[in-house]
This record gives C-alpha cells, sequence and structure tokens, in this order.
C-alpha cells in the first residue's frame, strides 16, 4: 500500500545547487555583520568607561546590537524567518511577553529595594 | 492491508493530524518549544543577575577591569579574550548552519566535514572557557587590598599594574626545616605560592613572612610596577559606582602597608564561592552559575553533535532521505551561541 500519511514538508524540501549558492552567500554575510558588531562592542567597551556621561546611551547601544546579533541568529541561522508565520509568532509572542513583564517587574522592584537602602541603611 | 498498523513511524507520520499547522515536523516543533523553555531559563538567571546588581550597594565590577587578560600575554588586553570566545562561537554556529545546507543538497560528505568543524569550534570554546574560570579562581598577584589609612580607611581597592617577582627567602628565625640564615631559592611562581598562602593566613607581618615549618624569613623581591588601586564607592546612579584611583608610589605604600599588617582577609586571592576581588560576592557566584550553566549547554551540545555526526556518517539520514537531526541539533547549537551572546552582553559589556 502507497503511503499517504506523510506530510511535505516545506523545510525538508531539498534544494539545488544554485539556491544553496545562495544560502550560503547569505549566510557568509550575517557571519560578517556578526562579527563586525561584536568587534565594535569590544571597542567600544574598551574605550568607554562606565563613569563617562556617554555611558548611559552606550549601554542602550550595546542593548540594541545585542537584539540585533540575536535577530539574526534566530531568523536566519534557525530559519525562523524562514517558517510560516504563525509558527514564528507561536515562538517569538509568548517569550517577549514573559520575558519583558520579568524584566520589568524585577528590575522595579530592585530600583525599590536599592532605594530603601539607600534611604534606611541596610 | 487495512487495520494493520505499519511498523515503521517516523517522527513525520507520528503527527497523525495529517495537515501540520506550522508545516513542520513534530520533533523540529518540539525542538522549538524546548528551545522556549530554555530560552526562559536562561532569561530568569540574567534577570535575577540584573535584580542583584540594581538592588546593591556596593559597588559592581566592571567587565573591561575584570576580563583585562590573554594566555601567555598577561594583562592589559580588555575584553579581548571574551571576543575572542564569542567569535569562536560565532563561527562555529556558522559552520553549523553549512552543515545543515550541504544537509538540504543530500551532500553527505559536506555534511560531515561541517559537523567536525562545528565540534572542533565547540571544544575550542570548552578550553577557552576553562582557561578563564581558572584566571577567575586564581587571580592576580596582588589581589584585592583593603586600605587601612587615609581617608579611604576601610574601603576595598583592585590593584592593577606588574607584581614584581619574588626572588628568594632569607631565614631568619629558625623552624622545624631551616635554620638561620639559610637562603629559600625557588621559581618565583613557587615562593609567590608560599607568599600567597602566608598572606591569606595573617601571617605576613612587617616584612617577615612566616612559612609551613614555623621558620620566619624575609623576602627579597623585583620592584612592582605600574601600581594602580582603584576604589569604588557606591555612586547615585544605582549600579554606577564613583571610582578613585590611587597611583606610583602612594598606592604602593598603602598595599604593602596592609599586606604587611598580619591581618587575615585584607587580601583577598581570586575567587571562590563565597568572595572574590573583582566586587561583591554575588559578583563571583552569578558569574560560576551562568557562565557555568551556559558551558554545560555548550558540553551537551557538542555531545550531541558528536552523535549525530556518527549518525551522518553511517548513512543513516541520507538512507531517511533527509537530514533533518542535523537541522535539529542544529537549531540548539544556534541557541548556545544566541543565549552566548547575550551573556557577553550582560556580563562583560554593560
Amino acid at each position: 500500500m502507497e503511503r499517504d500519511d506523510i506530510i511535505e514538508y516545506s523545510l525538508d524540501a531539498h534544494h539545488s545547487e544554485e539556491v544553496g549558492k545562495k544560502i550560503r552567500r547569505k549566510i557568509l554575510l550575517v557571519t560578517a555583520i556578526l562579527t563586525v558588531i561584536t568587534a565594535f562592542e569590544v571597542a567600544v567597551g574598551a574605550l568607554v568607561h562606565q563613569d563617562s556621561p556617554a555611558w548611559k546611551v552606550v549601554k542602550l547601544i550595546f542593548i540594541a546590537l545585542t537584539l540585533l546579533k540575536a535577530g539574526y541568529i534566530v531568523l536566519v541561522f534557525m530559519h525562523l524567518g524562514d517558517e510560516k508565520k504563525i509558527l514564528k509568532y507561536c515562538i517569538l509572542v509568548p517569550y517577549f511577553i514573559f520575558i519583558i513583564y520579568l524584566i520589568f517587574i524585577s528590575l522595579t522592584e530592585a530600583n525599590a529595594v536599592h532605594t530603601a537602602w539607600e534611604t534606611y541603611g541596610g | 492491508m487495512a487495520g494493520h498498523a505499519t511498523t515503521h513511524v517516523d517522527t513525520a507520520t507520528a503527527w497523525g493530524g495529517k495537515v501540520s499547522p506550522f508545516n513542520v515536523s513534530y520533533g523540529k516543533l518540539m525542538m522549538w518549544f524546548f528551545l522556549v523553555s530554555d530560552a526562559l531559563t536562561f532569561g530568569g538567571l540574567l534577570v535575577a543577575y540584573g535584580y542583584t546588581r540594581h538592588t546593591t550597594q556596593s559597588a559592581w565590577p566592571i567587565g573591561e577591569e575584570t576580563f583585562d587578560s590573554l594566555p601567555f600575554l598577561g594583562h592589559g588586553y580588555p575584553l579581548m579574550y571574551v571576543a575572542l570566545m564569542t567569535f569562536i562561537l560565532i563561527v562555529s554556529s556558522v559552520t553549523m548552519v553549512l552543515a545543515v545546507e550541504a544537509g538540504h543538497r543530500m551532500d553527505k560528505k559536506g555534511v560531515m566535514k561541517w559537523m567536525i568543524a562545528t565540534i572542533i569550534g565547540g571544544f575550542f570554546f570548552l578550553g577557552s572557557q576553562a582557561w578563564e574560570w581558572s584566571h577567575f579562581i586564581h587571580g592576580s598577584q596582588f589581589g584585592n587590598v583593603e586600605i587601612m589609612s587615609g581617608e579611604h580607611t576601610g574601603s576595598r581597592a583592585i590593584v592593577k599594574g606588574h607584581f614584581g617577582d619574588l626572588e628568594s627567602f632569607t631565614i631568619v628565625q629558625a623552624g622545624s626545616n631551616h635554620k638561620v640564615g639559610d637562603v629559600i631559592k625557588e621559581t618565583p611562581d613557587e615562593l609567590f605560592h608560599h607568599f600567597r598562602t602566608a598572606v591569606m593566613n595573617g601571617q605576613v607581618k612587617d616584612g617577615k613572612i612566616t612559612l609551613d615549618d614555623g621558620s620566619v624569613a624575609t623576602w627579597k623581591k623585583k620592584n612592582d610596577e605600574h601600581m594602580e588601586l582603584i576604589i569604588k564607592t557606591d555612586g547615585t546612579g544605582h549600579s554606577l559606582s564613583k571610582t578613585t584611583k590611587i597611583h606610583g608610589k602612594d598606592a604602593e605604600a598603602k598595599y604593602w602597608e596592609s599586606v604587611n599588617s598580619g591581618k587575615k582577609g585584607t587580601i583577598i586571592y581570586g575567587a571562590d564561592m563565597t568572595n572574590n576581588e573583582y566586587g561583591p560576592a554575588q559578583y563571583g557566584q552569578f558569574f560560576f552559575f551562568i557562565t557555568g550553566f551556559h558551558g554545560f549547554h555548550v558540553f551537551s551540545g557538542v555531545i550531541i553533535n558528536i552523535l549525530i555526526f556518527l549518525g551522518v556518517a553511517r548513512g543513516t539520514y541520507h538512507k531517511r532521505g533527509h537530514y533533518e537531526m542535523v537541522e535539529k541539533t542544529g537549531l540548539y547549537w544556534h541557541f548556545v551561541d544566541l543565549v552566548w551572546v547575550f551573556v557577553f552582553t550582560f556580563f562583560y559589556l554593560v
């Protein structure tokens, strides 16, 4: 009997050498981007000190660059960008809801604790 | 034949519903779910680190001051080593994605080649981390000093610079192994080992060191160079700290005054679970926990990669008609890289 119960998956579909070439070029481009970002971060980290007035901005830039790197890794290396939209959002949306809430609640609480210690001594 | 279950149920079949809303196989979907939960674990750890850092009253260490060494080259290379580790992990992620790509072309040799590269990259990363831990635990030759006089009395300072090599100990009071006038000549590292132990036990006082056997000695050493004491006091903006730096002769006087005080705990060397020379105790604890947990993920990733590599070499996936197993382990391996990107930022940079 012929099997009729195997589902065809888009990413299981094999690709040809030409398509592979394109994919490899994209991979190398992303590698270059990740390397340049990391080198930039290290250079800035070594040059700008935490007591300098620019630090607050630098910190935000670091976080933005980290999210950019994470985006490239998840969407290109892990192919989440090529998956169906519904899968992409089922993975990303719940995670971001939880983690943003966690960051918000923890840092708010931490700052309150810090202020309390500063005010009343610890 | 109707009514007979097929004996070979592969993962694709096991979905059972025929139509996959996500258009991925069961195994891959479950890998994604696992990664989400694991990402929440790491997220929780990093948020806990942020919490501690925001509540803490004592000044938090700065990445480029704590991690400024390279193997064989010593100090003065802020963040270079961590950058190298990051680069190694990024490259091994790239070789993994190339293995996945080769799998899509059913190129068995290509998959094998890139998987070997990935495994080697993983081992390199683990080795680097071992060096980093060892360096973190042993610490610098100066350690962290409690200042005993002047306006900063009672503050602790981290010490930068070059510790002059110890040359010899000269016995001035006999013990069970040495008599007066003996000169102990060992390598600077061996002498330093005795010296460090004695300082930690409060057995160095007024230029004299009490050795294991009870004998007392004076020491001869080369001059320290470029010594700098960095004192941090809590600033107003939460984790930001106010930094005071003492250089040169003043720094040397203050440092050696504390060494020669004969008091236990004035100098803290390296790091363990209760104390470290870099900053608050929680700093060391989070370092061990977060980088350790990540390192454990890398280690298990390498093991899984090796197992899958063997499967590739044996032709298991080629016979199956697709290399989805390589893709799934690839997902895990990229995840490990992803976590490191965040650890790198929040532990070393910010």
